[in-house]
């Protein structure tokens, strides 16, 4: 491991990252007044912000290795380590986790009145594990993170949720449970596999048989694609997405989906490239279902969460499809659309909670003519709307445009197909923002609403920002990933090659 | 046996002899001493089971047998010796509010509880079936008097009964399994059985009976299935504290003597009971954690919990080799502090009228009890296996011991069960958080029990977050 293991940061800047939120999570827990917590919230998330930008910084793009590595002796017995490290697709990632996170406090800053220390509490411990996913080197703390995720997630949705939360809590909770002890059996057996290890990228390099690949494959396979999740592993996620709290909401939008497919580009894709290339075209096509499939259910819905929701299934089937095509412009496609659907994602459930934080309802149909209203919120939701659909200019379009290159690649009749699945997101955004934003104003309550704040403007613009720079510049993002990527290709390649021969 | 080997025998049992003569003389204590509170007698008894536990420590390392081969100190035996002191003495810690809250304030209780303790440690060291039975009526015949503690209640007078008749029965199925284990190989030293059997060439038909004999009598020891029925009723009847214990000391003890047993005396047969063990195993945590799911008594629904546990310990003895014994070790130990840590809260939870026992009674809890309810929540995530709390680690290094051995698709019948018994856990956090609360909380807030409860959620993270001391305890310790 010594010739990957590079920390051009004096000080261990991974740990510094992944443990300052909890360190902030801690020092809430003895103060008292609101707003004090709130700030402090406020405070630890943006340091840890700023540590992330320093890390990107820093961030040396032109190799594949693994990047401001640490590792400690965990559990010596089982060769277990501590150890952080980050390569050209994960530091996205943790950049994305530290930004959402920074957001999640700003929108909750008014949408939770109730035990506001408990949830901020829940909220840091949460960005700690989120980090510690894309940070871990080792597979032991990888699950550890992964799985602990389950327990503020579990309180954010069942306590500050809507009126069906207990029902969405547990859902999540049992599907993703009983995801990730599947995943567990695999890790296990990998371990004894690849020689007793648990160190991702010792496990990288081993050469597995054919079975054990199959069915590990199928294993994480179950794992991630209820996280991601994938048809037919989505009931879960419209459940969560509608009953979390806003900032609930756009983690799970945000970064809970991400690692599902994070899981795939870090496990499946590298140590399992037999398998993974026997499972391509099933994995394609089930990716291509949820991208139709989760259109068409958008866009029959009349409330703005399920909407999203329902439309986030469709994205991400764009993602997966880019993944498993299994070439350069697919992956470097799945993993930009990765990134800015967290972005776009996360800023469309804000802007459904800032609307019903005035407005105490989420159906369309409740709506309307909110423009005259709320011209400023309206621009916010017009910008957001045009950027989920993926109009030129904005992230999602380099990200789908780059992933429909890779499909093309692949096969043409399931690029076609996956068109369909853009067309149908212009349908339900479109009618959506016009019943939503135009025409009269039909429900008087909404007379009562006021437009947005200085805080709520400052967290729409800075995710605005990143959703036009992805759109208008996207080098910085594909260089930072180029080697990993790559890199990766050549790992699922090799052992095909070698074997086809 | 001459002067020395007598002499050697004594000092080897010397934490035994302590416990037992400290308890004849706490019981004499509080005949000719009648005006102390009953409590001084329970803090006695922790300091007599501190002294016990130094004592074990400083002898240990002694790998011959003696008593003519039938008691051993191995590091084996220390471990659990250990883990057994810790167990009573918590549990005498949070007995002490919680028998002045029932009003059984009674200094034999304490002395009882050292009887049992004296029984686990000789289990611990019983190398010799004669003295594996001995060491279990003796904790056996304890834990019958504790159990019907509550003299004036119906429901702890049931259970006694029960408790009392259905172990007798089972400990006569496995004395006649004993018996015929000895009638075929003419020894009951467990080395000597492993020698005599190991020689012989074909199984004999009666050594199948002998085992199957064993099997159901350990099974009731431990709660297995289909040897489970008297677990909910007796667990309900007891008082809560003597739940906790024996929902932890008499089942551990169970599983040091089926490992002494089975994986060192009929080992070489293990052919036989492998697949037997293997079928009770799931059957076990089938039944804990589908029926644990629509208990409404919060003790009832620990019992089948507890039974679903003993299905993935048992996995651990399937798994078997190094690396199987010293995660049912570790298993045993992390178990007992969750479960003592539970019931503890349950405990604070009782106070008068208020019952503390029905799972809605925690409903809310998390508004005006947020520490308490925090510690709650620590211990059910734990029991329920998620990270980073030691439950989680437990049950990893089962399934590391099962899938190392290729037993995967055990691994993952045991993984799905563990996924189905977590509900019954973030149920119950569902109530303390997710719902307001319906009524007051009248807590005992005393100090032993809350220092019991304290104790274990300390436990509870520090070996979920650095499980390596611990485990290596355990493989160091595993049987040679």
């Amino acid at each position: 491991m010594v010739d990957s293991a590079v920390n051009t940061m004096g000080f261990p800047v991974l740990s510094l990252i992944v443990l300052v939120p909890l360190a902030g999570a801690l020092l809430l827990l003895w103060l008292k007044d609101d707003l004090q917590i709130k700030r402090l919230a406020l405070l630890v998330t943006t340091l840890d912000l700023a540590l992330t930008l320093k890390l990107l910084a820093h961030f040396n793009p032109d190799t594949h290795l693994m990047q401001f590595f640490e590792e400690y002796q965990w559990i010596p017995a089982l060769d277990i380590h501590y150890a952080l490290g980050v390569d050209g697709i994960s530091v996205l990632f943790v950049f994305l986790s530290a930004f959402l996170g920074w957001i999640c406090v700003l929108a909750s800053w008014r949408a939770i009145e109730q035990h506001v220390k408990g949830f901020m509490c829940a909220l840091l411990v949460m960005q700690t594990l989120m980090l510690g996913v894309f940070c871990a080197m080792d597979l032991f703390l990888f699950f550890i993170f992964w799985e602990a995720m389950l327990i503020p997630m579990y309180l954010i949705i069942g306590v500050w949720g809507g009126d069906n939360r207990i029902y969405a809590a547990f859902k999540f909770f049992l599907y993703t449970l009983s995801g990730s002890v599947l995943f567990l059996v695999g890790m296990i057996v990998l371990y004894f596999e690849g020689g007793r290890s648990f160190d991702i990228p010792t496990l990288m390099t081993q050469k597995y048989p054919f079975t054990v690949q199959f069915w590990v494959f199928i294993a994480f396979f179950i794992a991630f694609a209820i996280k991601v999740p994938m048809f037919p592993f989505h009931t879960w996620l419209p459940d969560a997405h509608v009953q979390a709290p806003t900032a609930g909401s756009i983690v799970l939008a945000g970064v809970l989906l991400k690692m599902g497919a994070y899981g795939f580009l870090r496990f499946s894709l590298p140590m399992l490239p037999l398998a993974t290339h026997y499972f391509a075209t099933p994995v394609v096509l089930l990716s291509l279902v949820a991208i139709i499939y989760g259109g068409y259910l958008a866009l029959a819905q009349d409330d703005l969460k399920k909407l999203v929701a329902y439309s986030s299934i469709s994205h991400m089937g764009f993602v997966t499809v880019g993944l498993f095509v299994l070439n350069v412009a697919g992956l470097k496609g799945g993993i930009l659309q990765m990134f800015s659907h967290g972005i776009i994602t996360g800023a469309l459930f804000l802007l459904v909670g800032l609307v019903y934080e005035r407005t105490h309802t989420r159906l369309i149909s409740d709506y309307g003519g909110l423009m005259k209203v709320m011209p400023i919120y309206t621009t916010g939701l017009a910008f957001f709307t045009l950027a989920a659909m993926a109009l030129p200019g904005t992230g999602a379009f380099i990200g789908e445009l780059l992933v429909l290159v890779g499909v093309f690649g692949f096969s043409k009749i399931v690029a076609a197909l996956a068109v369909i699945g853009a067309l149908l997101s212009a349908g339900y955004l479109l009618s959506m923002f016009k019943r939503v934003a135009l025409g009269k104003v039909t429900n008087q309550a909404l007379t009562k609403s006021w437009d947005l704040d200085a805080r709520e403007v400052v967290a729409l613009l800075s995710l605005a920002l990143f959703v036009l720079w992805v759109g208008f510049y996207p080098m910085p993002f594909l260089n930072i990933m180029h080697a990993s990527v790559e890199h990766l290709l050549q790992q699922t390649q090799a052992q095909v090659v070698l074997i086809s021969r | 046996m001459d002067q020395d080997a007598i002499i050697h025998s004594l000092i080897t049992s010397l934490p035994e002899i302590t416990v037992l003569l400290a308890a004849c003389l706490l019981l004499m204590l509080d005949l000719v001493w009648r005006r102390q509170r009953v409590a001084v007698i329970g803090y006695l008894a922790i300091a007599v089971i501190a002294i016990a536990a130094l004592e074990t420590l400083l002898i240990a390392g002694q790998i011959k047998p003696v008593y003519n081969g039938m008691f051993v100190l191995d590091d084996f035996a220390v471990f659990f010796k250990l883990l057994f002191c810790l167990i009573t003495a918590l549990c005498i810690l949070f007995s002490i509010g919680y028998l002045q809250q029932e009003q059984i304030e009674h200094s034999e209780y304490y002395v009882l509880l050292l009887f049992a303790l004296c029984g686990l440690m000789i289990l611990a060291s019983a190398v010799d079936l004669i003295i594996i039975y001995v060491g279990l009526e003796l904790m056996a015949l304890s834990i019958y008097l504790l159990t019907g503690f509550k003299r004036q209640s119906r429901l702890s007078n049931e259970a006694a009964l029960k408790y009392v008749i259905l172990s007798a029965l089972s400990s006569s199925v496995l004395l006649y399994g004993m018996s015929l284990l000895y009638g075929l190989t003419g020894t009951t030293n467990i080395a000597d059985i492993a020698a005599v059997i190991g020689l012989q060439a074909a199984i004999d038909p009666l050594l199948i009976f002998a085992i199957v004999f064993l099997i159901g009598g350990f099974s009731f020891k431990i709660a297995a299935v289909p040897f489970h029925m008297w677990v909910p009723d007796v667990y309900q009847g007891a008082p809560t504290s003597i739940t906790a214990f024996m929902s932890v000391g008499p089942k551990a003890a169970g599983f040091v003597v089926l490992l002494r047993v089975f994986l060192q005396g009929l080992l070489p047969v293990s052919e036989i009971w492998l697949g037997l063990f293997t079928v009770i195993a799931v059957a076990t945590m089938a039944l804990g954690s589908i029926v644990a799911l629509v208990q409404h008594d919060i003790k009832r629904m620990l019992a089948y919990s507890s039974i679903a546990h003993v299905g993935f310990a048992l996995l651990g003895v399937v798994a078997g080799g190094k690396a199987g014994i010293a995660s049912v070790m570790l298993y045993l130990l992390i178990y007992s502090f969750m479960n003592l840590g539970i019931f503890s809260a349950i405990i604070v939870m009782r106070q008068g009228a208020f019952g503390g026992e029905r799972i809605e009674d925690y409903t809310g809890l998390s508004r005006s009890h947020p520490v308490l309810a925090m510690l709650m929540l620590i211990h059910l995530f734990s029991l329920a296996g998620i990270p980073p709390t030691a439950g989680f680690f437990a049950k990893f290094y089962i399934f590391v011991a099962l899938i190392e051995q290729q037993h995967i698709a055990l691994a993952v019948i045991a993984v799905m069960f563990s996924a189905v018994v977590a509900f019954i856990y973030i149920r119950i956090v569902m109530l303390m958080y997710m719902r307001p609360p319906t009524g007051e909380f009248a807590m005992q807030l005393e100090l032993p029990p809350r220092l019991a409860l304290g104790i274990t959620s300390m436990a509870v993270i520090v070996i979920g977050l650095f499980p390596s001391w611990f485990l290596t305890l355990a493989q160091i310790a595993i049987l040679q």
